[in-house]
């Protein structure tokens, strides 16, 4: 058995494995990270992720065509973001609610309109999912090739994200309005920023993410739509956002550590590893909170974050 | 000359705190009328059928109150943390802490007398579920971890928790379901009505609105717990012990989900079971944020939530509108 575990295929399937499970949790940390450095919580994040699998479900599902199911789970992620924005930005109201109620309303939507289009069948519905994408020449690199270039296309294009993030954050001028806005809306106001705007524009980048964070779930990982697909991966990007200290690496580095564990459990279980299946499945939560609490003391917060902004309130 | 200045009022007037939330409900209504116009459905006979469902006859209104129980509790704690400003939205979780609590007290505490089962399912219920909430409470007030992120987390590892009792240790002998053995009947709460399933849980449900209503507006210790919600720093200064008083508040929040656990084993289920709540907590959060924070308010809300679920079945039938809908509401 412990053979098993060092043989070079365990370790190869591990690390791709790792590369899928944490794609869905890094696209929506990065989006949050957006979200919250323009200094709004959107605890919307798991209701919108949901929202995005079904709706990119039953679009594939409709038209067969794969990318078409990711557009409208992007499209639809924007939208409940605009609402979540008119809620929380434009009339002020707390984040926390606001938040959470976007993530009721569009999880019940998501049943909705979910069992509107298909009813009830006892064979839920799948669609043809997305098949790894082999990178010619590297994919044949032995074990690197097997691990890391032969995943999906959405994986590729998060690996590129994190650091285009990062630039977009660090290294432009809109990065740099999104980032003071979030520490002192105030100051971004004095020099010219539409402060509510832009707090728009990154909720919607962030939902859009979001969505197709949810779509990745349902059109990669799986090929098919169940009412605990995102099963608290929206909260864990959250978790990461806080872990990562608001930086798109090491966010994206928590997210890695998430599907580590997370493909752990089910490669440790493939193998016959005979420890409960729910002791396995506890873990990811349980080392998320374990790490928050080594990071939670020393974390920055964004200044502006929470904070809903009226000119005429001057100081807050 | 005297200098007047203009500045917005910072509170609402008493009128607007009652009228928002019934606002709120017809916002609620039209909102959800769009989707049975949309499902093709005839939206006055969706709503004259939503009505009749929850309260038309003797047994939807008392299934509707059977209902309410639960809702009422979890909305309580949510209120009760939120008012401090402790952003509970673990209630799920501590009510799944409660139903096992219960369930463990209901199956093996076979040695008690048979007058102290009930007393201790639910005070071990209350404390199981306190105990779950006062866990990331700690965690805020020692080591600064956010609120919402490890009660929700903590959501998650209490249903596998309960996985792994209900596939293990729990499980109900020669069973290859995941339930534990049925509890004594003993554990079972009295029927308040005959010919109904109105049970005890009722009125400890509303037993609890009084108490979290007296302690909010009579006691130190309720106002404490909301000096700390409006501005921390100020109790702080003030000599408010901030710490101890979030950590109660948590105990107490965390205790009134468990209740709502403890009702569903000792009155509904008669055992433990993976679904024993359908999302209790998540909509004690609504009905929370709809009941405006005021327990009598979260009794009303809770109410129409249960309205709205219990007459919902109905009108699915009769409109033909999913069930689902009700989630959207």
């Amino acid at each position: 058995m412990m053979a098993d575990i060092f043989s070079a295929s365990f370790i190869t399937g591990l690390i791709g494995a790792t590369l899928r499970m944490s794609t869905p949790i890094i696209l929506a940390t990065l989006g949050e990270i957006i979200t919250e450095r323009a200094g709004v919580l959107n605890l919307g994040i798991e209701g919108i992720m949901l929202f995005g699998a079904a709706s990119g479900f039953l679009a594939t599902l409709a038209t067969g065509n794969l990318w078409f199911g990711i557009l409208m789970a992007a499209l639809s992620g924007v939208l409940l973001a605009l609402l979540m924005s008119f809620l929380a930005v434009n009339l002020g109201l707390s984040q926390h609610v606001a938040g959470l109620g976007i993530t009721i309303f569009a999880s019940g939507l998501a049943m909705f309109i979910y069992r509107k289009a298909v009813g009830s069948p006892v064979v839920p519905p799948t669609v043809h999912p997305f098949s790894p994408l082999a990178i010619p020449f590297l994919s044949d690199i032995p074990f690197i090739g097997e691990s890391f270039f032969k995943q999906y296309f959405l994986t590729y294009i998060t690996w590129a994200l994190i650091p285009l993030v990062s630039i977009f954050l660090f290294r432009t001028r809109f990065g740099l309005r999104i980032r003071t806005m979030g520490q002192n809306p105030f100051a971004a106001d004095t020099v010219g920023v539409n402060v509510n705007r832009t707090r728009t524009i990154c909720l919607a980048i962030g939902g859009a993410l979001f969505g197709v964070a949810g779509a990745f779930l349902t059109l990669a990982h799986q090929n098919m739509f169940l009412i605990d697909v995102v099963g608290g991966r929206g909260w864990i990007a959250i978790a990461m956002t806080i872990f990562g200290n608001w930086n798109p690496l090491m966010g994206s580095l928590g997210g890695l550590m998430f599907g580590f564990l997370d493909a752990l459990q089910l490669r440790l279980q493939s193998v016959g590893i005979h420890l409960p299946i729910h002791v396995f499945l506890m873990i990811p939560y349980l080392m998320t909170i374990v790490a928050l609490v080594g990071v939670s003391r020393k974390a920055t917060v964004p200044a502006g974050l929470l904070k809903p902004y009226r000119r005429e309130e001057k100081g807050g | 000359m005297v200098g007047l200045s203009i500045v917005r009022r910072q509170t609402l007037p008493p009128w607007a705190e009652i009228l928002l939330p019934v606002a709120a409900i017809f916002a609620t209504l039209i909102i959800g009328a769009l989707p049975i116009v949309l499902a093709g459905g005839n939206l006055f006979k969706a709503y004259s059928s939503l009505v009749y469902g929850a309260l038309g006859t003797r047994f939807n209104l008392l299934e509707t109150l059977v209902k309410a129980s639960p809702l009422i509790l979890t909305g309580l704690a949510v209120s009760f943390a939120f008012r401090a400003r402790f952003w509970n939205i673990g209630a799920e979780g501590q009510l799944f802490a409660g139903a096992i609590a219960a369930t463990a007290v209901g199956v093996y505490g076979t040695a008690l007398p048979s007058w102290l089962v009930i007393p201790a399912c639910i005070v071990s219920g209350f404390i199981a579920g306190g105990l779950w909430a006062v866990l990331p409470a700690f965690l805020k007030t020692k080591l600064k971890v956010d609120d919402v992120v490890t009660t929700l987390l903590l959501n998650y590892v209490m249903i596998h928790v309960m996985g792994f009792l209900l596939y293990g240790p729990m499980q109900a002998a020669g069973s290859s379901w995941p339930r534990s053995e049925p509890i004594m009947d003993a554990a079972h709460y009295p029927i308040l009505l005959p010919r109904s399933r109105l049970h005890l849980g009722l009125v400890i449900a509303i037993v609890m609105v009084l108490a979290i209503w007296f302690i909010n507006a009579r006691t130190v210790f309720g106002y404490r717990s909301k000096c700390v919600g409006v501005n921390i720093n100020a109790a702080h200064f003030s000599g408010v012990n901030t710490d101890m008083t979030i950590l109660k508040t948590a105990l107490i929040s965390g205790g009134l989900a468990g209740l709502a656990g403890v009702g569903e084993v000792c009155a509904i289920h008669y055992h433990l079971l993976m679904d024993i709540s359908p999302g209790y907590g998540y909509t004690g959060i609504v009905i929370a944020m709809l009941g405006n924070l005021h327990p009598v308010g979260v009794a009303l809300s809770a109410f129409f939530f249960s309205c709205i679920s219990i007459g919902s079945q109905t009108m699915s039938r009769m409109a033909g509108i999913p069930v689902y809908i009700e989630g959207v509401i």
